[in-house]
C-alpha cells in the first residue's frame, strides 16, 4: 500500500486509473449486458444483402434468382415467396437444403451453413413475402407440461401424425420413394418448425390451428413416449406388423422349416 | 399278420403288375440300407449318450424353472444391447423354451440313429362293414323302434317332429338383435346420414377449435370434426365420430381441377372431404401436401383431393365423398348440408349414382 499511496501523484497515475475504470466498465457491460442475438430481422437491410448474396450462391440455380421459383424443366424450385424464415431454417441446419441433386425427397445431410448465414438467408427468404417467422424457445420446448397436457398431445398427435409417422414417431413409407422420417431424438425447435412450416409432402399445421401449446404438448409427448424403456423384449424398431412380421417369417418360420428338414432328412449311409 | 411278411422286402411280391390300372410298375419300397449307427457300436454308443445328454439337461433346466420362479426378483430387468427385458420373464423362457426345445431334439435324434429304420407298408382296408354286422344293426333298431311303440302310437312321432322343428325358431328370431332391419326408412336414419347440417362448424379434432378460412395456410391438412359431436357420448359419440369425421385440406386454386358443380362448395380453395374411405370404410389423412394425393393406410386407395377425390390408385370404387363448407356470420368455416351421398364402404343397397361430379 505504501507503494501505491506514493505514487499517486505520479504523471502517469491518472491515465492508468482512466484505462482501469474504462476496463472494469467493459467488464461489468460485458455482465450485464443480453448477448448479441443471432436472428432474422427483416428490418435489418444489411443481413438481407447479405442473405441475397448467399442466396444466389446456394439456392437460386433451382428456386431462381429472385426466389420465384422454377416449375419446368429437369431442375424445379418451388417459389419461396411467404415460406418465412422458420422454412429456411428447417432445411438449411437439417441440411436438407439445398439439395445435391433432384429428386423425390431431400434427405438430411451434414449443414454446410453457419447460424448467421441461415439467419441471413431466413431473413432474405422473409423479405420476399410474409412468412412465419422463428419461434421462440418458450414456444417449442416442453416444460412444465402437466399429465393432462402430455395425455392431449398424444390424442393430437395420433389425429394428426400417426398417419405417416407411425404411433411411436418411428417414421414411415410414402409413395414413389418418399418417407416421413423417424422423429426419435430430435431437436425440439425441428418438430415445431416442420409442424409450422410443412416441408416437402409434409402438410402445414399453422399456430392459428394447432395451436403453440398443442404443438408443444405433442413435442413433449413425444419425449415422454421415447423416455420409455421398450420392455417388451426387442423392439424391432417400433414398426409394427411390418419388422415382426419379416421377423416371424424369416426367424420363426426358417427355424421351423429346419427342424422339420432335419426331421424327414435320410441320414448317413453306412455304406 | 400274413401280409405284413413280405413287407419292407426290395423288389418283393408287394410290386403289382396290372397293365390297365397301374401301367408302371409298382417300385416298392428303397433298399434298406444300414446307418454307421447299425454297424458301427461305437458309434451307437456315441449316439446313446448324446440322446442321453439331452434328456438329461431337461431335469436340470425344469429344476432351473423352478428356481428361477421363486429366487429371481421381478423388478429385475436385462438390458443389453437392443434388448430389455424382465429378468425374471427372460430366464423363465429361456429354461422352459430349451427344456422343451431339448426333449425334442432327443426324442428325434434317438428315432433317426438309434430306433430301427425299416420302412413298412400297412395297407388301407375297405371302409364299409362286413354284412353279418350290417343285418345284426338292422335287426337291432327294427326291435328298438317295436320296443319304442313308436308305431302304434304316431301321435308321439308328430308331436316330436313338430317339437323339433319349433324349437329352432327361437334361435331364427334372436338373430334379429344383431342389428336393426335394413328398411330404406332406417338407412336414411342411420348409414346414409351424417350429423353434419347446415350451419354445423367445422372444428379441429380433439381440441374443438373452430377454424376461420384465413388460419388456414396454402398445403394445411386439418382433421376436423362437426362441432355438435361434443354434444354425444358414450357409444353414440363413437358411431357419428366414426361417419362425419373430415379432412380440411388448402390447396393452390390455379393448381386444382374444381368441378363446376362443386364451385360453391370451397372457399378460395379450402376443401373438406370425408375422412373415410370409400373401400372399407378405415381413416385416412396421409396427404402429401404437393401432389395432393391422400393415400389410405389400410389398402393403398389414393384419392386426388384437388381433383374431386377421384379415386387414382388402389380398390377403392367410389371417390371421396366432399362436403359442401362455406363461412358463417362470425368468419368460422360451417358445413352447408349434410353429404349429398353416404359416406364410407359400399353396401349393397346403396346408390352410387351420385358420387361422381
Amino acid at each position: 500500500m505504501r507503494l501505491l499511496s506514493s505514487r499517486r501523484r505520479h504523471p502517469a497515475a491518472k491515465a492508468l486509473l482512466l484505462v482501469f475504470g474504462l476496463f472494469m466498465m467493459g467488464a461489468l457491460y460485458s455482465v450485464i449486458a443480453p448477448p448479441a442475438q443471432v436472428s432474422a430481422d427483416t428490418g435489418n437491410s444489411q443481413q438481407i444483402a447479405e442473405g441475397k448474396a448467399l442466396f444466389a450462391v446456394g439456392c437460386a440455380s433451382c428456386h431462381g434468382l429472385n426466389g420465384e421459383g422454377q416449375t419446368s424443366g429437369v431442375i424445379q424450385g418451388p417459389p419461396l415467396a411467404g415460406v418465412g424464415a422458420a422454412a429456411v431454417d428447417f432445411q438449411v441446419s437439417t441440411g436438407r437444403m439445398p439439395m445435391a441433386k433432384p429428386g423425390e425427397q431431400a434427405p438430411v445431410k451434414p449443414n454446410r451453413y453457419s447460424e448467421e448465414e441461415i439467419a441471413a438467408l431466413g431473413a432474405y427468404v422473409a423479405s420476399l413475402g410474409p412468412g412465419p417467422a422463428i419461434p421462440e424457445p418458450a414456444e417449442y420446448e416442453p416444460a412444465n407440461l402437466s399429465a393432462e397436457d402430455l395425455a392431449r398431445g398424444g390424442e393430437l398427435f395420433r389425429t394428426n401424425c400417426s398417419a405417416c409417422h407411425n404411433f411411436e414417431g418411428a417414421g414411415g413409407a410414402l409413395p414413389n420413394g418418399k418417407y416421413a422420417p423417424p422423429l426419435i431424438g430430435l431437436d425440439h425447435k425441428r418438430i415445431y418448425l416442420a409442424m409450422l412450416t410443412g416441408p416437402q409432402q409434409m402438410p402445414v399445421f399453422s399456430d392459428e390451428v394447432l395451436t403453440p401449446e398443442d404443438k408443444r404438448a405433442i413435442i413433449g409427448y413425444l419425449d415422454s413416449l421415447h423416455e420409455q424403456p421398450a420392455s417388451g423384449g426387442f423392439a424391432l424398431g417400433g414398426l409394427g406388423p411390418v419388422s415382426e412380421g419379416l421377423w416371424a417369417w424369416i426367424i420363426g418360420l426358417g427355424s421351423l422349416i429346419f427342424f422339420a428338414m432335419w426331421i424327414a432328412a435320410k441320414g448317413v449311409k453306412a455304406k | 399278420m400274413s401280409e405284413d411278411t413280405s413287407h419292407g422286402q426290395p423288389g418283393s411280391e408287394v410290386a403289382l403288375v396290372d397293365e390297365e390300372r397301374y401301367p408302371v410298375p409298382d417300385p416298392g419300397l428303397e433298399e434298406h440300407l444300414p446307418r454307421l449307427t447299425d454297424v458301427d457300436q461305437k458309434a451307437a454308443d456315441r449316439a446313446t449318450r448324446q440322446v442321453a445328454t439331452f434328456f438329461g439337461l431337461v431335469p436340470i433346466l425344469s429344476i432351473g424353472f423352478v428356481v428361477v420362479y421363486f429366487a429371481v426378483p421381478g423388478d429385475a430387468w436385462v438390458d443389453f444391447g437392443p434388448l430389455r427385458a424382465n429378468s425374471r420373464n427372460l430366464l423363465l423362457g429361456l429354461t422352459f423354451g430349451l427344456a422343451l426345445l431339448f426333449l425334442g431334439i432327443g426324442a428325434v435324434h434317438w428315432a433317426r440313429k438309434l430306433m430301427d429304420d425299416r420302412e413298412m407298408i400297412d395297407y388301407r382296408h375297405s371302409a364299409a362293414s362286413s354284412d353279418d354286422d350290417k343285418n345284426y344293426m338292422l335287426t337291432e333298431l327294427d326291435k328298438v323302434v317295436d320296443e319304442s311303440k313308436i308305431t302304434r302310437r304316431k301321435i308321439i312321432g308328430r308331436t316330436l317332429l313338430a317339437a323339433l322343428a319349433t324349437i329352432l325358431l327361437p334361435m331364427i328370431v334372436g338373430l334379429a338383435d344383431l342389428g336393426p332391419w335394413p328398411t330404406k326408412k332406417k338407412r336414411a336414419e342411420t348409414i346414409e346420414r351424417t350429423i353434419w347440417a347446415p350451419g354445423v362448424r367445422v372444428v379441429q379434432d380433439v381440441t374443438f377449435k373452430p377454424i376461420k378460412p384465413e388460419d388456414i395456410e396454402i398445403g394445411q391438412l386439418i382433421n376436423a370434426e362437426p362441432a355438435n359431436l361434443q354434444e354425444l357420448h358414450g357409444s353414440e359419440f363413437q358411431i357419428e365420430k366414426a361417419k362425419a369425421a373430415v379432412i380440411v385440406v388448402r390447396m393452390d386454386p390455379n393448381t386444382i381441377t374444381i368441378p363446376p358443380s362443386r364451385e360453391g362448395w370451397q372457399i378460395g380453395g379450402i376443401l373438406c372431404y370425408s375422412k373415410i374411405c370409400t373401400h372399407v370404410g378405415c381413416p385416412i389423412s396421409l396427404w402429401e401436401q404437393q401432389t395432393h394425393h391422400l393415400l389410405c393406410p389400410c389398402h393403398q386407395s389414393t384419392f386426388d383431393l384437388g381433383d374431386a377425390g377421384k379415386v387414382v390408385f388402389g380398390p377403392a370404387a367410389r371417390p371421396l365423398p366432399q362436403l359442401p363448407i362455406t363461412t358463417d356470420a362470425e368468419g368460422y368455416i360451417v358445413a352447408q348440408r349434410d353429404f349429398l351421398v353416404p359416406v364410407g364402404p359400399s353396401f349393397f343397397e346403396r346408390d352410387s349414382r351420385h358420387d361422381s361430379p
